[in-house]
């Protein structure tokens, strides 16, 4: 329709509208932003003045040192992401926004469990962290630590599974993400 | 050289001509450097007259504005103004003294985090951490102001830090890597725009602020004029599209004209040009313009889609792409006969439902009259501010503007006590023209001590209160929508504005004569310096036609 170059008009009922939609999953925005203070309350200052929710959030220092990454989480059901990322791109002081496919995508979160197990449970639950790769960081008489990391799908399956043992307290530190291959995320 | 007297020299070179302010103590570095700096300098009364002071020489001259405030209060009461100017694309620098760096985070005397407060209201903002930064991070608030989409830029400046001694060297380039707005609009993209503009058979052009603010009213003029596309324009726009015209169908919106409503209702493919789908015009997002294609030309790429999904995005400044959007256009030779039929449904509109009121039969004045007495003694050639209510609809209905920057109001924020000082910025920007605010009984009290501001410089603004007695459009509200309980609306017979006026050093004179008051006005507006007119109109007026809050188009009464 319309090609360049030509008078053919277009036909407006094959016009049809972009932007402004929800995909309905999860997204994972990898923004980089200049090293400077106060950037971070920008970036979530944006979010509670525009009502976008954010699930995960974690801050982190680059290979360059005048630039940190934020890496966030989100629901992709609830907020239009495109106009989350418009808003995003307008702060001065943010660089780079991806908004990284799911598939070509490396995500990680790390996780402690403190669980409330003694000597019968210990067993079971050492079984369920060799499982899943965790790490036992401390043990004492009535509990113990588990150090775990991997993608929030497989953090909530151990959770799911050790909180029968009595789970105490439980510390996330959110998504951090890097595209795969060779290219930049 | 001092720290402050760099940012002197800073802004000298941006060209700045005036600066509204008022010193404390925490910018008493600042002000001994204004002492002998030769940059103009007015002396506001209240720091939120200087903030709209800037922003209406901003808005009248297209260049950026500058306000100067204190630490704490001073910078409080800049606030208002700062997201006034966040809300309607005003570009402003606001610079602010802070406490020394050791009080600060120390609640020490007039201290506020004003950069923390003014985060989501700014466009960008900067806090000086060593006083080496202060020339490049001025001449960085200077450009972001004014580039893009305009907005305001605030530089807190900490006491102790604006009276180092540094080396000052000239600044000529800015480094900002995250901050590169999209000017030039999409070839291809203005190309399927002009396609499907040649197809439509019921195109309405819908242009905003955005337009007046890329100084793209030419532009537009030329594309409606390519073929008999019909415009309409948003408060914020008014003077993009010179009115009165046979293609012009009057502001659209809330209290817009029928005729533009309903062919936004009608349409089948509406052109927006700078603007944002505000609520005050859309209506019920739901039922708005439920027949169009939308396509929608804005600056700020975070517009587009915002609120309504555009079928043909072009994101870039008006001038650039109108201008290219003209020349596509034109190339296609489209069929001008496609629209008559359209037009016969305009005019159909426009016959049926002119902007019309119940005149009185004695000497009592209606508002919308004095509006028009206004505009009939300025012979339409005024620079025109208002403040918000009533009488800012009636003069968006009943002031016909020629050319953009002739009307300065407050759209986005609706902010009351916005015109007087507005006015008094434009008056300085722009001293060869006549600047009328035109301001309520209620509204010009919220800033009406600028009025000693105009007197003490000589600040020739004509104010025209249109005074019913009543928080007018709050006390419409009421009658139409919470059963005439009028709760709180009532301002009485106060103050006498003509002793007001006199003990401000202006003239002040009361109007109550319809019969006079076109020769009245003139008279006014030929006096020397500063001058309030009273004028008592109808109390129990209402705004109409009106598009209910939450309703479509189409259900417009009055």
């Amino acid at each position: 329709m319309g090609e360049p170059g030509t008078k053919e008009l277009i036909s407006l009922d094959e016009l049809e509208a972009a932007g402004n939609l929800r995909t309905g999953r999860k997204h994972i925005l990898s923004i980089l932003v200049e090293n400077k203070p106060g950037v971070l309350t920008r970036v979530a200052g944006l979010f509670a003045r525009r009502a976008f929710n954010i699930d995960t959030l974690a801050v982190g220092p680059t290979d360059d040192e005048t630039i940190s990454r934020i890496t966030l989480t989100l629901d992709g059901a609830v907020h239009p992401i495109d106009q989350v990322t418009k808003q995003l791109h307008k702060l001065v002081n943010v660089l780079k926004i991806r908004d990284l496919e799911p598939d070509e995508t490396l995500a990680r979160e790390l996780a402690l469990f403190k669980l409330a197990v003694d000597g019968a449970q210990r067993t079971e639950v050492l079984q369920l962290c060799e499982i899943f790769g965790g790490r036992v960081v401390d043990v004492a008489k009535r509990s113990l630590v588990v150090e775990l990391t991997g993608s929030d799908d497989k953090i909530e399956a151990f959770e799911t599974l050790v909180r029968p043992f009595g789970l105490i307290e439980m510390a996330r530190t959110g998504e951090i993400a890097i595209a795969r291959g060779r290219s930049e995320t | 050289m001092r720290a402050v007297d760099a940012l002197m020299e800073c802004l000298k070179a941006e060209g700045v001509e005036v600066v509204f302010g008022l010193p404390g103590g925490a910018n008493l570095p600042t002000y001994d450097a204004f002492y002998d700096a030769g940059i103009r300098h007015i002396l506001v009364r209240h720091e939120a007259g200087g903030g709209h002071a800037a922003e209406g020489y901003a808005k009248a001259t297209g260049k950026v504005g500058v306000s100067f405030g204190t630490s704490g209060p001073g910078a409080t009461n800049l606030i208002t103004a700062i997201c006034d100017a966040m809300m309607d694309s005003v570009p402003v620098v606001f610079i602010t003294g802070q406490v020394r760096t050791e009080l600060i985070g120390t609640d020490g005397f007039q201290e506020a985090d004003i950069l923390g407060m003014t985060l989501p209201i700014v466009k960008h903002s900067f806090m000086i951490q060593h006083p080496l930064e202060i020339p490049r991070t001025i001449h960085e608030a200077f450009h972001i102001a004014r580039t893009g989409r305009p907005g305001p830029v605030l530089v807190d400046i900490p006491q102790d830090l604006s009276r180092a001694d540094i080396p000052y060297e000239p600044v000529s380039d800015v480094h900002l890597p995250g901050y590169q707005p999209t000017t030039e609009g999409n070839q291809k993209q203005i190309r399927l725009a002009a396609k499907a503009m040649a197809n439509a058979r019921r195109p309405v052009i819908y242009a905003g602020g955005g337009v007046v603010n890329a100084n793209a009213a030419q532009e537009l003029r030329e594309l409606a004029l390519s073929d008999r596309f019909p415009v309409t324009c948003t408060l914020m726009g008014l003077g993009a599209f010179p009115a009165p015209h046979e293609q012009w169908l009057g502001m659209l919106g809330m209290h817009g004209t029928r005729a533009a409503n309903y062919a936004m209702d009608e349409a089948d493919l509406i052109v927006g040009i700078g603007v944002r789908f505000d609520d005050r015009v859309t209506g019920k997002l739901s039922e708005f313009a439920p027949r169009a294609k939308f396509i929608h030309v804005d600056v700020d790429p975070a517009e587009i889609s915002k609120n309504v999904p555009a079928h043909i995005p072009i994101v870039g400044d008006a001038k650039n792409v109108l201008a290219r959007l003209v020349t596509e256009y034109r190339a296609l030779e489209a069929d001008r006969s496609r629209l008559e039929d359209w037009w016969q449904r305009i005019a159909g509109w426009r016959a049926q439902y002119p902007l019309r009121y119940e005149d009185t039969t004695d000497n009592e004045i209606r508002p919308q009259f004095a509006v028009q007495a206004v505009f009939e003694a300025t012979g339409g050639e005024a620079i025109v501010t208002s403040d918000v209510g009533q009488h800012q609809m009636w003069t968006a209905q009943y002031y016909d503007f020629p050319e953009p920057r002739r009307w300065i109001n407050s759209g986005g924020l609706g902010t009351m006590g916005f015109g007087l000082p507005a006015a008094m910025g434009a008056a300085v920007g722009c001293p060869d023209r006549t600047v009328v605010c035109i301001a309520g009984d209620g509204s010009i009290q919220m800033n009406a001590q600028e009025l000693a501001t105009c007197s003490q410089n000589g600040i020739p603004v004509k104010v025209v209160i249109l005074n019913n007695g009543y928080l007018g459009m709050v006390r419409q509200w009421q009658e139409l929508f919470w059963d005439k309980r009028y709760s709180h609306v009532d301002m009485g017979s106060f103050p006498d504005f003509v002793k007001l006026a006199e003990a401000h050093g202006a003239t002040g004179v009361r109007l109550t004569d319809k019969t006079t008051l076109v020769e009245d006005l003139k008279h006014a507006l030929a006096t020397e310096g500063p001058v309030v007119v009273d004028v008592r109109v109808t109390a129990e007026e209402n705004v109409y036609p009106m598009i209910p809050a939450g309703q479509a188009a189409r259900d417009m009464v009055g």
